[in-house]
């Protein structure tokens, strides 16, 4: 394989990023043809003007997120930030926690939280999930026919679910849940995200500032014990990961439920096998979490070194969108990757992300999706949509893909 | 086959107590990999391989005797 550089195209002549989709449960169509290529692509980012390498192939996308000399850092004049802001705007932004930091100051990050998301704790935290989606499924029945699923169980589960563990107050989740949609929707004006990072950060600063009297035992009031007892409490520092395991940990999670319901049922033969056998609960997440890949961009990245990727030459300050839906796509990993196969060891997909950035909460996230699709396929056995799947508002307009409301009826 | 963990290259993704619980672990103070077995019998090593390619960090590798 030899080094060369992409012909270089007139800027209006690149593809533009991000690329529609056709259809609600594929990626967009661009990605196969670029796969088929087999090398990156430069594509221009519509908001900001930037340009990045597009990296779509399995391989490539795991050899990019694995390599030492690539950053996270946002603030890197190329990284492929999709909002346009000027430099000093960059400069002022908040502190990043986790997803914006590089070794060995993420590992430092990281190691301090690893232990509230291990296998053995998530699954101590089964019985307690179970009791909140059985009683988000008897508010949904409650609501009677029509009810919206993502009011009445995608969205309260995870958020009930992750302000427990880290001890933020449930009754907040209106605030929460309106300023997570503000900041992750492609309609947001960067004012208007700021503001949402802002008041989401001044909210943790003030339940911080509450929990340090008295240090409950929640995963807050754990980390301001554990920060004192070796002199690393920084209040801002712990607001800023707080906001984003919040964020991630109810946003995510309730588009997965959404996306992965609504998918179950317009594939009945693949619902019929799961229903006959929870045993295939497992594949069955993971094959749901391959398919949509919901944070499809959150693998971007800036190149710190010069790299070859598929005999591509990406230099030394270049971005990169690792796209870890195309991967979780490639036909040469996943045969006929656009069907939803409930029996496929569907593990090596992307949507978690891959390197040392793999997402944290991944192990709470399976518990919630397969506790969640369970209990409402076993206790609304009728479930069904109240309008076509080809009509729900998908969340084209968002960072992360999803379903703005599910109307069902049983 | 004799597996090797390099915990300091861990990011306690869990992956690998995921794939064979018999083998894997993550320790209860750190979060990060903890092997309960060293050189797992032959019926781990499909598990244990895949356990390995699982990994995102890096962390695992096996050294064939």
């Amino acid at each position: 394989m030899t080094q060369s550089q992409a012909p270089e195209l007139p800027v209006d002549q690149i593809p533009a990023f991000p690329m529609e989709r056709t259809c609600p449960f594929h990626p967009p169509a661009a990605y196969s043809e670029i796969q088929d290529g087999d090398a990156p692509v430069k594509v221009r980012l519509t908001r900001s003007g930037r340009i990045a390498w597009l990296i779509t192939s399995h391989d490539q996308v795991r050899q990019v997120l694995a390599h030492p000399g690539v950053s996270s850092d946002r603030t890197a004049p190329n990284f492929p930030l999709a909002v346009n802001l000027d430099p000093e705007e960059i400069k002022n932004m908040p502190k990043p926690a986790l997803i914006g930091l590089d070794p060995p100051e993420h590992s430092v990050q990281r190691r301090q939280v690893i232990t509230e998301f291990t296998v053995r704790r998530t699954k101590d935290l089964r019985p307690r999930i179970q009791q909140i989606v059985d009683d988000a499924i008897d508010d949904l029945l409650a609501a009677g026919k029509g009810a919206d699923l993502v009011e009445h169980v995608s969205l309260p589960v995870p958020s009930m679910v992750i302000c427990e563990l880290l001890g933020v107050p449930y009754a907040d989740h209106d605030y929460f849940q309106e300023r997570t949609r503000a900041l992750l929707s492609r309609d947001s004006t960067i004012e208007q995200g700021r503001r949402a990072l802002n008041e989401l950060g001044d909210y943790f600063v003030e339940l911080l500032t509450a929990k340090e009297k008295n240090t409950p035992d929640d995963m807050l009031g754990r980390l301001i014990t554990a920060g004192r007892a070796d002199g690393t409490y920084d209040r801002d520092e712990l607001a800023a990961l707080a906001r984003l395991l919040l964020i991630a940990g109810h946003e995510t999670t309730a588009n997965m439920i959404s996306l992965g319901t609504v998918a179950l049922l317009e594939n009945p033969e693949q619902l019929a096998k799961l229903k006959a056998d929870s045993g295939l609960l497992p594949t069955t997440v993971e094959e749901l979490l391959r398919v949509f890949a919901i944070a499809d961009v959150a693998t971007s990245r800036t190149a710190l070194v010069d790299m070859e990727v598929g005999g591509v030459l990406i230099k030394a300050g270049d971005g990169i969108i690792a796209s870890g839906l195309a991967a979780s796509h490639d036909p040469g990993v996943f045969p006929e990757p656009h069907a939803i196969d409930v029996t496929r060891s569907a593990r090596a997909h992307v949507a978690f992300g891959y390197g040392v950035h793999q997402c944290l909460g991944q192990n709470l996230a399976r518990a919630e999706l397969e506790i969640a699709y369970e209990t409402l396929f076993r206790r609304v056995p009728g479930l069904t949509l109240a309008v076509p799947a080809e009509n729900l508002p998908y969340k084209n307009d968002a960072f992360i893909y999803g379903i703005h409301e599910v109307p069902v009826t049983w | 086959m004799r597996i090797k963990a390099d915990r300091d290259v861990c990011v306690g993704a869990g992956q690998c107590v995921l794939t064979d619980p018999d083998v894997f672990d993550q320790g209860v103070d750190d979060g990060i990999v903890w092997l309960l077995a060293e050189v797992p019998g032959p019926e781990h090593e499909d598990k244990v391989r895949e356990a390995v390619s699982l990994c995102p960090s890096g962390a695992l590798s096996i050294v064939e005797e």
